[in-house]
């Protein structure tokens, strides 16, 4: 039994709860190889699938002759679109309320589109069989560049929305037109302009990247037709929705649908959407009655799963002399590849995109964008950040060093001239948010003074001149960013997907001896859910966090949850496990007056039990009451500890943080060295620092690849050239600069434990910081805006336009 | 990323090995470490019928000093080279280009024999062995033969090895005493290709140059010799106009190819800069 | 095509197997020994996900067949604790330090910061950085990867003197 004697500290120590630096569960089996991922599983009689691809990004396909295919030994079945429509499955919807070929229908719209899925019994077998399925095709005019895409004679690229002037979010405006969406308040914005002092106008490219996670995406659909279950494992974020979609597209009844996510080898954002392999493979299940495993190659995930950004932001600002800035319009070009298929809340198909307005007190704003259709590869998703908020946070940071530079202002006295202050919180955007709560004027201060930043600058003079004087070949360049984040989502007024809210969820069992096991419908892909999700419960419930057992990803047993993207495990999921907790500690305390024969209000919590009021000697430890749910309850209650939350959180939240970055850059070659990189995030209630510190160091490292070079790119003929690890810059460890971590904390005020979440921040924050560092670098030479990404060849050319190189 | 199916020989002699490639001709390859071919055969770019495996013909392997020669056996791993005390002491540029060689897995298993042979532009071998002026021995069904490192690269993946031949090993005159020697190489991370590349060795007399050699990485479709550049160091006491001289020679024989890395006329200028720094490095070592 | 005839030692087991000669080593660990320890992560030989220790080297096993490892010693994740199940002391390392998040890579950069350790047992941090740089890691950004080799080298040279993060 639990000694409730012992110091306070002990027993708090005991739990690792909420604040310390818990190891992490997960890491005993994933250091010793033990993990479970799709591609590990196997399963008696599993076959394999493979998809023929197409060449050409844009084609009329005049045939398909799968003949010497099926007739190679080994080879089982051949889908095609055609076959896929006697199951009313060549297309699917998407979750961006557009359609999208499975297996291509009659045409193709990017390079190593998915024209037929071979089924084999062996990935050896499948891959000569690709080779052997001929297809005819008869290439039509590429449409690469969106910013051509709706000239009057652009290629028509969606025959199958020929006539269509309404598409899921309103007006089209051209055959390549998908959607408009406007917020903000235009002639009032349009007012602040014309009143304006002083304007900055400029277009920031945020380039197509991807989320690249180290295991690709991939599925084993297991159909018993005896029972008639379809069982589904895959590399899902989102494996309840997962299973919703399989049984609307199927038809096979949703409780006879079993999805699972084992452990995923990194998400960002890549595996949220549902893909044709996962759809060609549960077809191959049902017509073979075997297990059917698909994997996609590296070429594949970088070709055709889940791009990001392609982002093209015209962004103004309108400021006073003295730098107050006054309004802020932006006009985007959105470049969706074939098909819309970003993955945002249904109805909004530019993400969170109005959180531009960012960290600053802008009276005014308003924002429309424009989504088209191109040659590419369909995506658009949220690759480590909430719905299209890095892009909305590029433009404003860059748009304010702009601005700076304008007037002749420092850019972080701007920023500080600038932020809503605290007392504004709750605040109104003029976009329309409710920011719960900042302070963002004493993060900007600690990181400018942890980092010196007069002194950089005075640093940065000297480097210059010595620069002009030919002592040196290197320019310093000191980039700043702060940024605000929404995640979280989301309220289940304004979030859903497909229809459903975005809540999420949390069931706990607490067993008689005071162990617990907690389901979620969140999914971990190296967060460290199973470790703190448990610490929080340690905090509210007073059980050591080893002795909760937390499980996730298999919805025949977990709630219903929407998934983990867009930083919103801890927010939304989180808080259900804190309100879980809560209802079961209500009853335990119910418990602990019958066992203690006092009124359950003469009782106070103390870390791990109840304590009389007054009569501290009295006590009922968790462990105890525990116990006493299975034998002791008051009468007229049942026995048993239990509760589910499905928290529908009131508000997004808005982690915060201010990063500085030190960068030479060598004019000679273009190339780069970050000296120094200091990033402070406000997340409110740190639940796990250690494993908070990961997630930064991580997402930095994201968002300097990003910013340096990473990048999905299309020569002028539709082909994609940087379909492998030596072209797509994933940063190695020589390269990967030192972080510097800091943090304020500011809780949510409506959040049950005031968490804000942080996983995405780093990304977010990162990306204009290193930019902000490219441009600072030349802004004494005039120089206002340099696009992405800063590789070494692009920052030449710059050096060589402004005649420092030759 | 499948390969096609093939038939596997594993020969213990270079006799052997050269009578499967010439029994099964342009059907056959030779694998060492196999980090240039198996990626070509997974993605279907290379689909030989015959693989010949020349990882367990001992003669093949080994470094050694011949006279005035170092000799480098064909299937000389990278690490090995690295850590060679003969190397070290005769040939250190070889180390120094090595380690800008892909990463530690595959300089443990890639071969200095497959990065000269099988033509691949971006190999950083080929420049530095036509720098120090390396003879490659060829061994076929009609015996043995010699081409220098400066005669055999024709085009991409084209080079004087012929169907049935295989490279048994390099042999690199000891540059002159006192010379002195850099491998400076752009890319972008750690893996990668060189943007560009340029290798120098030099000698200086009396503050002038006595020596010099040239050459050039990814910035052609062969590897480059720049002799001209060479030329126009030696007599100078490697001021600037020498060396601009040098590095508008090396320039003028460039003809890269755009691509991820940068457009043409980036590159062309960064062989431009890894030449200047190269031979500021090399002219510091120079005794 | 003719199957041939392999053995090779694997974590201190012999094993013998007949396999097609265009079999990936990755895919014969993998699927045949049910090794599922290492990992897939790019085909290429590009982010090291695949590395075995063979005869004392670090080899990206997607970039080469079963039939070439014939003969080898090899020695994956499953094999780098003691018989009695002690975990090396990079596995520990790895844990304290929070060298890994979703535990991809995680075998493969274990795998050859192992070898990295044999061979150079007092790495600086710039040598580690470089001996991992055949290691992609897409979570961690390798800082804490570098803390947890050196912490594994201390320990293992006995010169421990680190304070482990608070």
């Amino acid at each position: 039994m639990n000694d409730m004697t012992v110091p306070r500290e002990e027993r708090e120590a005991k739990l690792e709860g909420m604040g310390c630096k818990r190891k992490r569960v997960e890491d005993v089996r994933f250091t010793q190889g033990k993990g479970n991922y799709v591609d590990d599983i196997k399963l008696k009689d599993m076959v394999f699938g493979d998809f023929v691809r197409s060449p050409y990004p844009h084609a009329r396909v005049k045939s398909i002759d799968t003949s010497a295919a099926e007739a190679l030994p080994g080879v089982l079945a051949v889908l095609t679109a055609e076959t896929l429509k006697t199951v009313n499955l060549a297309w699917m919807p998407t979750l961006a309320g557009d359609v999208q070929m499975v297996l291509a229908d009659g045409k193709v719209l990017f390079q190593n589109q998915e024209v037929a899925f071979v089924i084999a019994e062996d990935r050896y077998i499948a891959a000569d069989a690709v080779d052997l399925v001929e297809v005819e095709y008869e290439e039509l005019p590429v449409l690469v560049d969106p910013f051509k895409a709706m000239e009057p004679d652009a290629p028509v690229l969606r025959e199958d929305l020929e006539g269509k002037t309404e598409g899921a979010h309103g007006a089209r405006k051209h055959h390549n037109h998908i959607f408009e969406w406007t917020v903000g308040d235009s002639e009032a914005t349009d007012l602040a302009f014309s009143k304006a002092e002083v304007t900055v106008k400029e277009l920031f490219s945020y380039h197509r990247c991807h989320p690249c996670p180290l295991e690709t995406c991939a599925c084993v659909a297991s159909m018993d037709k005896i029972k008639g279950e379809l069982t589904l494992w895959g590399t899902f974020q989102a494996p309840h929705v997962v299973r919703t979609v399989a049984s609307l597209l199927s038809t096979i009844p949703e409780h006879k649908i079993r999805v699972i996510s084992p452990d995923i080898g990194g998400g960002f954002g890549n595996k949220v959407g549902v893909y044709p392999g996962y759809v060609c493979s549960i077809v191959g299940s049902i017509v073979l009655g075997r297990p059917v495993k698909w994997v996609e190659d590296r070429i594949e995930n970088l070709s055709a799963t889940a791009f990001a950004r392609d982002y093209h932001m015209t962004t103004e600002l309108a400021a006073t002399a003295e730098g107050k800035i006054t309004g802020l319009r932006c006009h985007v070009l959105a470049d969706h590849g074939g098909f819309d298929a970003c993955a945002d809340p249904s109805k909004w198909p530019a993400g969170f995109f109005n959180i531009i307005t960012g960290s600053y007190d802008i009276p005014t704003a308003h924002v429309a964008v424009d989504g088209v259709y191109t040659n590419k590869a369909p995506g658009g998703v949220a690759y480590r950040c909430s719905f299209r908020v890095t892009e909305a946070v590029y433009a404003m940071e860059r748009a304010i060093d702009v601005l700076a530079r304008k007037l002749n202002m420092d850019p972080a006295e701007l920023r500080l001239k600038n932020f809503i202050r605290p007392e504004q919180f709750p605040y109104p955007s003029a976009l329309g948010w409710e920011y719960d709560s900042g302070d963002y004027e004493t993060a900007m201060r600690k990181a400018m003074e942890t980092v010196d930043y007069a002194g950089l600058r005075a640093e940065q003079a000297e480097k210059r001149a010595a620069f002009e004087r030919g002592e040196t070949r290197e320019l310093m360049g000191i980039g700043v960013s702060f940024f605000t984040e929404i995640v979280g989502a989301g309220p289940t007024r304004n979030c859903d997907i497909l229809g459903i809210g975005m809540f999420d969820s949390c069931e706990i069992r607490i067993h008689p001896t005071g162990a617990a096991i907690a389901r979620m419908g969140t999914i971990s892909q190296g967060q460290g859910h199973q470790t703190t999700y448990a610490q929080i419960l340690a905090t509210e419930l007073g059980i050591p966090a080893d002795m909760i057992d937390i499980e996730e990803g298999d919805t025949d047993t977990a709630p219903y949850g929407l998934g983990t993207y867009g930083s919103r495990s801890t927010p939304v999921a989180g808080a259900a496990t804190a309100m879980a907790a809560r209802k079961i500690k209500a009853k335990a305390q119910m418990i602990a007056a019958h066992m203690l024969e006092v009124h359950e209000d003469d009782l106070e919590w103390d870390v791990d039990g109840f304590r009389v009021k007054g009569l501290p000697e009295k006590t009922a430890s968790m462990k105890e009451i525990c116990w006493a749910a299975y034998n002791n309850v008051p009468p007229n209650m049942e026995p048993g500890l239990e509760a589910v939350s499905y928290y529908d959180p009131p508000n997004m939240t808005y982690p915060f943080g201010a990063y500085i970055c030190v960068m030479d850059i060598d004019v000679d070659t273009g190339a780069h060295k970050v000296r120094r990189f200091y990033a402070l995030d406000d997340c409110g209630t740190r639940i796990n620092p250690m494993i908070i510190e990961g997630q930064v160091h991580g997402g930095l490292t994201e968002g300097y690849a990003i910013a340096m070079g990473q990048e999905i790119a299309y020569d002028d003929m539709g082909n994609v050239t940087t379909a492998s690890l030596m072209d797509f810059f994933l940063p190695t460890a020589v390269e990967t600069p030192f972080w510097e971590t800091d943090w304020t904390v500011t809780p949510s005020p409506h959040h049950p434990i005031g968490a804000k979440g942080v996983g995405e921040s780093p990304n977010v924050g990162s990306v204009p910081c290193f930019s902000n560092a490219v441009n600072d670098a030349f802004a004494h030479l005039g120089v206002t805006h340099i696009q992405m990404p800063h590789d070494n060849w692009r920052i030449w050319r710059e050096c060589k336009r402004l005649g420092l190189t030759g | 990323m499948i390969p096609g199916s093939f038939d596997y020989h594993r020969p213990k002699t270079v006799d052997e090995a050269v009578a499967l490639l010439g029994q099964y001709g342009e059907e056959a390859r030779a694998i060492a470490g196999g980090h240039s071919l198996i990626p070509m055969m997974k993605l279907r770019l290379a689909a030989p019928e015959h693989l010949i495996d020349l990882g367990k013909i001992e003669a093949l392997r080994g470094i050694s000093r011949d006279g005035d020669t170092i000799v480098i056996g064909a299937t000389t791993t990278q690490a090995e080279l690295i850590a060679s005390p003969v190397i070290a002491s005769n040939l250190p540029i070889l180390i120094e280009t090595a380690m800008l060689i892909a990463d530690p897995q595959i300089r443990y298993v890639g071969t200095v024999g497959g990065n000269v042979a099988n033509g691949d532009p971006g190999n950083d071998m080929p420049a530095l062995m036509q720098c120090l002026g390396a003879d490659y021995v060829l061994k076929g069904a009609s015996g043995e033969r010699s081409v220098a490192a400066r005669d055999f690269y024709e085009a991409a993946y084209f080079t004087a090895l012929e169907d049935g031949e295989l490279l048994t090993s390099i042999r690199i005159p000891l540059p002159p005493a006192g010379c002195g020697w850099a491998y400076e190489k752009l890319k972008r991370k750690v893996g990668d290709y060189a943007t560009a590349a340029a290798a120098v060795m030099l000698k200086l007399h009396g503050g002038a140059c006595s020596f010099a050699s040239i050459a050039l990485t990814n910035v052609g479709d062969t590897p480059l010799l720049a002799a001209e550049a060479a030329e126009a160091l030696v007599g100078s006491s490697l001021d600037k106009s020498a060396i601009d001289a040098a590095v508008a020679a090396a320039e003028a024989i460039t003809n890269p190819a755009s691509d991820g890395r940068g457009p043409a006329e980036y590159r062309t200028r960064m062989a431009g800069v890894m030449l200047r720094r190269a031979i500021a490095r090399a002219k510091n070592r120079a005794a | 095509m003719a199957k041939t005839h392999v053995k090779m030692t694997v974590n201190g087991k012999e094993i013998e197997a007949l396999v097609e000669p265009r079999t990936l080593l990755i895919h014969f660990i993998r699927e045949e020994l049910e090794l599922t320890g290492p990992h897939i992560g790019c085909e290429t030989s590009h982010c090291g996900a695949c590395t075995l220790d063979i005869d004392g080297k670090s080899v990206k096993s997607c970039t080469m067949f079963a039939v070439q490892a014939n003969g080898a010693d090899i020695r994956t994740i499953e094999g780098m604790a003691e018989a009695d199940g002690t975990l090396h002391p990079l596995q520990d390392a790895f844990r304290e330090m929070h060298g890994l998040q979703c535990g991809f890579c995680t075998p493969g950069m274990i795998t050859r910061a192992y070898r990295l350790l044999q061979e150079n047992p007092n790495p600086s941090d710039e040598e580690i950085r470089m001996g991992i740089s055949g290691n992609l890691c897409r979570c961690t950004g390798y800082q804490n990867i570098v803390a947890a080799i050196r912490l594994a080298a201390e320990r293992m040279n006995g010169t421990q003197n680190w304070e482990a993060a608070e």
